[in-house]
């Protein structure tokens, strides 16, 4: 089936119309919601369609991820809610699910026949804000609208909640600033907001139509200054308001630098969440677990716990990373053995033969990379600081759930790590499936997740972007391909499917394969920089660190952003590609932006461009991953900046794990990110 | 009348479909959705279901043919096929997708070619009688009446 509507803009000019006076829009909604039904089963999707229409919704359908992404990214502010299904031919449900919600903040509900509960569970770690069981009834689709406006709300309880928003000024505040707000806002909304203003702020907000607000590109260059004047205030310091003085940026309000600030913090904490639980996530990775389906008991748990305690246990982090990497749901933190990843990912998908493989790798090698991007050889100081900051990650990880950006940051890293396993294994394809950026694995941190976001960035078109909201919402995220993990796995070779090569450079989702070596290595420079920061000692430390990291190499090199025309914060891509000489980014954001868009044909073979110019640019100018700070602890940043090129990532970090976690075995690619591995 | 007749047939051989387990709850969903602007909404569905799954069928046919089975791929295949038989509510079909998943997750390759036959067999059973009964629909146009007995 074609998409019904060739792009957005029809669902878009319609939606307009319905939304354009403020006052019609509270009386009209949820009438004209502009709803973006994904599914490759066209019978489904006509009767979903018809389903929703009769809801007096704006239905675009889509019968492909790839063109679901192209659409949502042509039209940032096209749609309200995208509905998916979980099991599509081309890309995952889960990834693409990891993918809307780093680049474009949507809500997405998953659909599937499949009602089984690690399903379910996955869906709700990837970030799915619900999950629909075939056949779906015409009742069931009639209160979508929730969760529109639910995260709308979400959303302004974050910029409320996030720095020093001053009280009276809170509310009214962000009325105006969204007004002047540098990211196109649709009229219907300002309108609504002014009429917010002239009354009750808070009630306002609560009012679906004036809760969009419009939404703000943290590009690289963006980003880049937000780290900067973030570790020049120092993380404990860094409250919007100086943050937003320091950065200078015309239209930028404290609002959108008090959200963005809080992801990144949540983004820092992932990661060092992620490195204490390296350890312990090696352990639990190894122990066999069966299925696809639920991971040990034990894991599960901790996962379940993890999600409702906000406290990630190692073993959780693990879990989530495995789940991640093998697209299972939501297990506890324990990284799911290599085994069970092996079936996660078979199961979950016949493409996950990359996982496999990679899973094989990764059981290979010592258990210490959880293959989820746990850092498995992580330094002592780091795990020490995993275990620290386990809590944090549980958070994160619960976060992330609640919004993929969080997870994906989380889940970037351990995507990293995965890509990095895959680049080893395959050093071809640029595609990694690794990043197991779905939100279910925030581990990703392990270092490798970096790269691993390269990897997974390619083979998801969509991921690229994914990774590219990452930074911008989680702002740790930076080279976190927030791709699913499973879907990295197995989507990360399939270039084709995703111009994510464009991404990891200009949407800062590494995610995407096609930069696979590049991303891999701006995801190690950034999976560095949070091992890095793991390394330092407080975890606060980290945070700056690993932001820094990924800002420095931006910081370091012109920013490319005019290159990317990534709308997210392609920073951490950027950063890599800048610190190259910006030159250099230009040339590859501007491939993976072609690759991007043209591309899903070809991406294969943009991707190894791509890679190939990635790995050029990184080769030439090693990362930097480490901030000043982490120079001192991060070894390992060292380490990878000195190799940048896929292989040369790959088998660093394979040295480094061999170094210094002894046998860690070259298949296990994470492993070799490990940061254990790196010589402080 | 005749015409009369005529929907009482078809308002009949529609019922028989719901005692018979044949079609579920999921066809009066369908029905429910179609209206003057689309009249003829179920007769469309159905005929994509049956034009778009005839190609996974073939799919499954040809994974069954060879050896050794890949009963992932046929899990994955009938996973499809399971749901867009379910979103049309053809209720045999799906009990007979459901009993194939289960011998593939138990590598019975047997149990699969079994399940299998008998699949098509619901499947084409259906497809002739859904074909006979909207052929009448249309002959016999409108109705006097807008019955639609529920089920149950």
């Amino acid at each position: 089936m074609n998409p019904s509507n060739g792009k957005g803009s029809m669902p878009t000019a319609s939606s307009s119309a319905a939304w354009k006076a403020g006052d019609v829009v509270p009386d009209q909604f949820p009438a004209g919601l502009r709803v973006l039904v994904v599914d490759d089963d066209p019978t489904c999707l006509v009767i979903l369609e018809k389903m929703l229409r009769a809801c007096r919704y704006e239905v675009t359908k889509c019968n492909r991820a790839e063109i679901a992404l192209s659409l949502l990214r042509e039209n940032k502010n096209g749609f309200d809610i995208v509905i998916s299904d979980v099991h599509m031919p081309d890309m995952d449900g889960f990834k693409l699910l990891e993918d809307i919600g780093l680049e474009m903040d949507l809500p997405v509900i998953m659909m599937s026949a499949d009602d089984g509960k690690n399903v379910v569970m996955k869906g709700v770690t990837h970030g799915a804000c619900d999950y629909l069981i075939k056949p779906v009834r015409i009742e069931a689709l009639k209160n979508i609208w929730q969760h529109v406006v639910r995260k709308r709300k979400n959303e302004w309880r974050e910029l409320e909640q996030s720095g020093s928003v001053e009280e009276g000024d809170r509310q009214q505040k962000p009325c105006d600033d969204l007004d002047y707000s540098s990211s196109a806002n649709e009229g219907n909304w300002k309108s609504s907001k002014k009429r917010k203003d002239e009354e009750e702020e808070t009630e306002e907000r609560d009012d679906s139509s004036t809760l969009k607000k419009p939404r703000v590109v943290w590009s690289v260059e963006l980003h880049q200054q937000f780290v900067a004047a973030v570790n020049q205030l120092g993380i404990d310091k860094a409250v919007p308001k100086k943050i937003l003085e320091l950065m200078n940026v015309p239209g930028l309000t404290r609002e959108n630098v008090a959200s963005h600030l809080q992801k990144y913090r949540l983004y820092l904490r992932r990661l060092s969440g992620v490195s204490q639980h390296h350890s312990s996530l090696n352990n639990s990775f190894m122990s066999p677990e069966a299925s696809f389906g639920p991971m040990s008991s034990l894991n599960g748990l901790d996962l379940q716990t993890l999600a409702v305690t906000g406290q990630l246990p190692a073993q959780s982090l693990a879990n989530l990373q495995a789940a991640g990497l093998g697209r299972s749901t939501a297990k506890s933190g324990i990284p799911m053995p290599l085994v069970d990843q092996r079936n996660l990912f078979s199961f979950e998908n016949p493409k996950s033969r990359f996982v496999e493989g990679q899973q094989q790798h990764l059981s290979s090698s010592k258990p210490m990379n959880l293959l989820h991007g746990i850092p498995t050889t992580m330094e002592p100081k780091q795990l020490a600081s995993l275990h620290q900051s386990a809590q944090s990650l549980g958070n994160m990880n619960v976060q992330v759930n609640s919004h993929g950006a969080q997870s994906s940051s989380l889940l970037m890293q351990m995507a990293k790590t995965q890509s990095r396993g895959h680049i080893l294994n395959e050093s071809a394809g640029s595609h990694l499936p690794s990043l197991p950026s779905s939100i279910g694995q925030p581990i990703m941190s392990n270092g490798i997740a970096g790269g691993v976001i390269g990897r997974n960035e390619i083979g998801d078109n969509g991921r690229g972007t994914g990774y590219n909201n990452q930074v911008a919402q989680t702002s740790s995220m930076l080279s976190f391909p927030m791709n699913h993990t499973t879907e990295l796995v197995g989507n990360s070779f399939p270039i084709g499917s995703t111009p994510g090569i464009s991404n990891v450079t200009s949407k800062g989702a590494f995610h995407e394969e096609v930069s696979s070596e590049i991303k891999s290595s701006a995801g190690f420079v950034s999976s560095y920089d949070i091992f890095n920061d793991l390394h330092p000692e407080k975890s606060q430390e980290w945070e700056l660190q690993n932001v820094g990291l990924h800002f420095n190499a931006s910081q370091n090199a012109n920013p490319v952003q005019g290159n990317l025309d990534v709308s997210p914060s392609v920073l951490v891509h950027q950063g890599y590609s800048s610190r190259q000489g910006s030159g250099q980014n230009r040339n590859i954001s501007a491939l993976g932006r072609t690759m991007f868009s043209g591309v899903e044909a070809t991406g294969q073979g943009n991707a190894q461009i791509m890679d190939q110019q990635l790995s050029n640019l990184i080769v030439d100018n090693p990362v930097r991953v480490k901030y000043e700070r982490f120079s001192d602890t991060s070894s390992q940043n060292a380490l990878f900046a000195d190799h940048f090129g896929q292989e040369d990532l790959m088998s660093a970090l394979l040295k480094q794990q061999q170094g210094n976690t002894g046998p860690a075995e070259p298949d296990f690619d994470f492993d070799g990110y490990s940061i254990d591995n790196i010589p402080v | 009348m005749e015409r009369n007749q005529m929907h009482k047939h078809i308002f009949l051989m529609r019922q028989s479909f719901f005692d018979q387990g044949l079609l579920d709850e999921q066809f009066i969903q369908l029905e429910e959705l179609q209206d003057d602007a689309n009249p003829n909404f179920v007769e469309e569905v159905v005929t994509l279901y049956y034009r778009d799954s005839s190609r996974t069928l073939l799919n499954i046919e040809q994974s069954l043919e060879k050896n050794p089975l890949d009963f992932n791929k046929l899990d994955n295949y009938m996973h499809q096929f399971k749901g867009s038989s379910t979103s049309i509510g053809a209720k045999k079909v799906k009990a007979e997708c459901t009993q194939f998943r289960e011998y593939c997750r138990a590598g019975n390759g047997e149990g699969c070619m079994r399940t299998f036959q008998q699949l098509k067999k619901e499947y084409a059973i259906l497809k002739k009688k859904l074909e006979t009964y909207f052929q009448q629909t249309r002959q016999a146009g409108p109705s006097e009446t807008a019955c639609r007995p529920r089920m149950n």
